[in-house]
């Protein structure tokens, strides 16, 4: 009744291969758009930005970057949390290195860098198939921590070993170090999470993507129709890491302001993208931001269950998450392979029939 | 000899001690994956879990005692009684086949035929869950696990072959712990190969690895024997947790084993026994090896985290499904 698409007629094919094919999608995404732009940042407090919207934002560009290389290109890799420190510490290097170039083009320079890192490391994808390749992205994470772990050029030879963003101004304001204000770190966040969602959706849906995914349903079959499997697996590790990287980018010099490697970008940020993914649901950019949301909302959601409610120490409500998050995992992949994309399109379906259903 | 090529075989011997341990967390993988096309992620949660259920039945800890406490305000931790080792390890090995039926009954029942990948992720979610139940069952805290293993350097080896190099060198210095490892596990190994070759329910494990419809038109119950599989898998994972525990306490870092295994497995290959072992022991010697001649001298040291990842995918590059792997044949 609320949801329809009787009377929603296309009569070009540029209309019929829109995005958002319903009048509805389409007045949805720009509601939601202009709540994120318009009315978020002058609400937005410092609670709010640091421990839901910013962290959401910056994970939803990792998970799709992850999805475009596992879910539409059936790659999977174990690699997200290496790739993102590429991202973290060229920024940091470009930052100190040019403190006069914009900390926007900066951060699209770390994507562009560690696309090119990753691209490196998808090479052994196109004679490594299934888990061994999975395993193989390993190497990547292990051995990039240890690289920015010893080498001291990377973070600037600091006794800590730390790396610490220095204050960068956009148009103005503060939005990397410490005095940075909620709504700037919001905004930076938002444009670039705005930008990577675009960029995503069009280049699945053109034939970039669909190369992708003739290599995911099976590579021999696509080769034989021509599709390249040596373009199609190296340009989505490409743009896999190009959107990884930004998000590490982002995620060290405008989330945390101050990191250390292995604790950040550690193995455990590898399986908390992928499990982004898994629970948000494969192949779909709506999964992505899904899965972000609702992983980066779990642990704060326990937290006031667990610790305000029932008044339990914090390290019990620790082991707790680690038990419900590893058994939605596994409920997720038994009941709901698609995630919870394939749920909100089953909603979309029954609320096309209500009140009426048949 | 001169003092440094003896130091060098010392470091090739402890390397060989390395690799059989390694391949002993290998082979847990390979038995799961040959029976059922399940790579088991969570094979090294299962030692920290195997090890921490052992050391808590042998103090006497009360099961979630800390998530009891916490709600009903109580205050109890210990039954007040201990067990002693044999019996504890009897014990742990009964949770551990309890936890195999559990796994299939509740997951991988509901996701026969899914894809290998799909698996692996669940394998994943089950290691979280696993992780997260031992720290609520048993507590966080890094325990020290004793089951009357020998520890400490091992005099008379030093004795005996400090004669062979010059005034410069004092011996071998080889673990006692490491030799009592290298023993059980190569005793485990060969059991496991002979359970394989020589027994009924071998002969069902191998028919189940070679075709499952084959073996289930001839009377086997792949039930059973995936349950047998993970019980098998329990047992290898107990040991393990029990020789890396009793080195290094028990603590969160010992599920990190797994991570040691899976380039091992890649190594040998995923569905051969014999792979592992190879792969455990080219594995152990080549990154104490590189550690000692490369590594520390000129790459800044701690190389053995992320050594036999390349290793392994420099090999893979040329034989991919590993050295002793079936041949993958894609069909379309």
């Amino acid at each position: 009744m609320f949801y329809r698409e009787a009377g929603d007629f296309k009569t070009s094919y540029v209309a019929d291969s829109q995005t958002f094919p319903l009048k509805l999608d389409k007045v949805g995404f720009w509601v939601t758009m202009m709540v994120a732009w318009g009315v978020i940042p002058f609400v937005i407090t410092d609670y709010w930005a640091s421990a839901l919207l910013v962290p959401f934002l910056i994970y939803a560009i990792a998970a799709i970057g992850l999805n475009i290389l596992t879910g539409y290109c059936g790659q999977v890799s174990l690699g997200t949390g290496g790739f993102m420190a590429v991202g973290a510490y060229a920024c940091y290097k470009l930052m100190t290195s040019f403190p006069d170039v914009n900390i926007l083009i900066h951060i699209l320079l770390s994507g562009g860098i560690t696309a090119a890192v990753g691209t490196a490391f998808g090479l052994p994808s196109l004679r490594i198939k299934g888990f061994y390749l999975a395993v193989a992205t390993l190497a990547a994470q292990f051995f990039l921590v240890w690289l920015f772990n010893k080498v001291s050029w990377f973070y600037n030879y600091s006794a800590s070993g730390q790396i610490n963003a220095p204050e960068r101004l956009v148009a103005g304001f503060a939005v990397t170090g410490p005095a940075s204000p909620a709504w700037a770190q919001y905004l930076v966040c938002l444009f670039f999470v705005t930008l990577c969602a675009l960029i995503a959706r069009n280049l699945t849906r053109g034939s970039v993507g669909r190369s992708w995914m003739a290599i995911r349903d099976m590579d021999i079959a696509a080769e034989i129709i021509g599709v390249n499997p040596l373009r199609a697996k190296l340009s989505a590790f490409a743009v896999s890491s190009f959107f990884v990287g930004i998000a590490g980018a982002l995620f060290f010099a405008v989330y945390l302001g101050a990191v250390e490697v292995g604790e950040a970008f550690g193995i455990q940020k590898s399986f908390l993208v992928l499990f982004m993914i898994i629970i948000g649901g494969l192949g779909s950019i709506f999964g992505s931001f899904a899965g972000a949301a609702f992983l980066v909302l779990l642990p704060v959601a326990l937290k006031i269950v667990g610790v305000d409610w029932l008044g339990w120490p914090t390290d019990l409500v620790a082991h707790f998450q680690l038990v419900i998050v590893g058994a939605l995992i596994m409920f997720f992949l038994i009941k709901e392979p698609h995630g919870l994309a394939h749920i909100w399109g089953l909603a979309k379906e029954k609320l096309r029939r209500w009140p009426f259903p048949y | 000899m001169s003092a440094d090529f003896l130091y060098g075989i010392e470091v090739l011997i402890n390397g060989l001690m390395a690799g059989v341990l390694y391949a002993l967390v290998a082979l847990g993988f390979v038995l799961i994956y040959k029976a059922s096309g399940i790579f088991n992620y969570a094979q090294g949660v299962m030692a920290l879990f195997g090890a921490l259920t052992l050391t808590g039945i042998m103090s006497g800890q009360v099961p979630f005692a800390h998530l009891i406490n916490a709600t009903f305000g109580t205050h109890i931790h210990n039954f007040g009684w201990n067990v002693p080792a044999l019996g504890a390890i009897a014990l742990t090995l009964v949770v551990m086949v309890c936890f195999a039926w559990m796994v299939q009954k509740f997951v991988f029942r509901h996701l026969v035929g899914q894809e290998p990948i799909i698996l692996f992720m669940a394998t994943i979610g089950l290691a979280y869950f696993l992780e997260g139940m031992g720290d609520l069952m048993w507590g966080s805290d890094i325990k020290k696990l004793d089951v009357g293993l020998p520890q400490g350097g091992s005099r008379w080896v030093e004795d005996i072959t400090a004669g062979l190099g010059g005034d410069d060198f004092y011996g071998f210095f080889i673990d006692k712990l490491d030799m009592v490892a290298t023993l059980v596990a190569a005793i485990l190994v060969i059991s496991l190969v002979m359970f394989s070759q020589y027994t009924k329910q071998g002969r069902a494990m191998r028919a189940v690895a070679d075709d499952h419809q084959a073996a289930l038109s001839v009377g086997i119950s792949l039930n059973y024997i995936w349950i047998l599989v993970w019980s098998l898998a329990g047992l290898v994972a107990l040991v393990a947790g029990i020789m890396w525990g009793a080195k290094s306490g028990v603590q969160f870092s010992l599920s990190l084993i797994a991570l040691k295994a899976l380039p091992v497995l890649m190594l040998g290959g995923f569905t051969s026994i014999p792979g592992a072992i190879v792969g455990g022991l080219i594995i152990g010697v080549g990154e104490k090896l590189f550690e000692y001649l490369i590594g520390a001298p000129f790459l800044g040291g701690a190389t053995e985290n992320w050594f036999a990842y390349v290793l392994a995918l420099i090999f893979l590059v040329f034989r991919p499904q590993g050295l002793f792997g079936e041949k993958i044949i894609e069909r379309v």
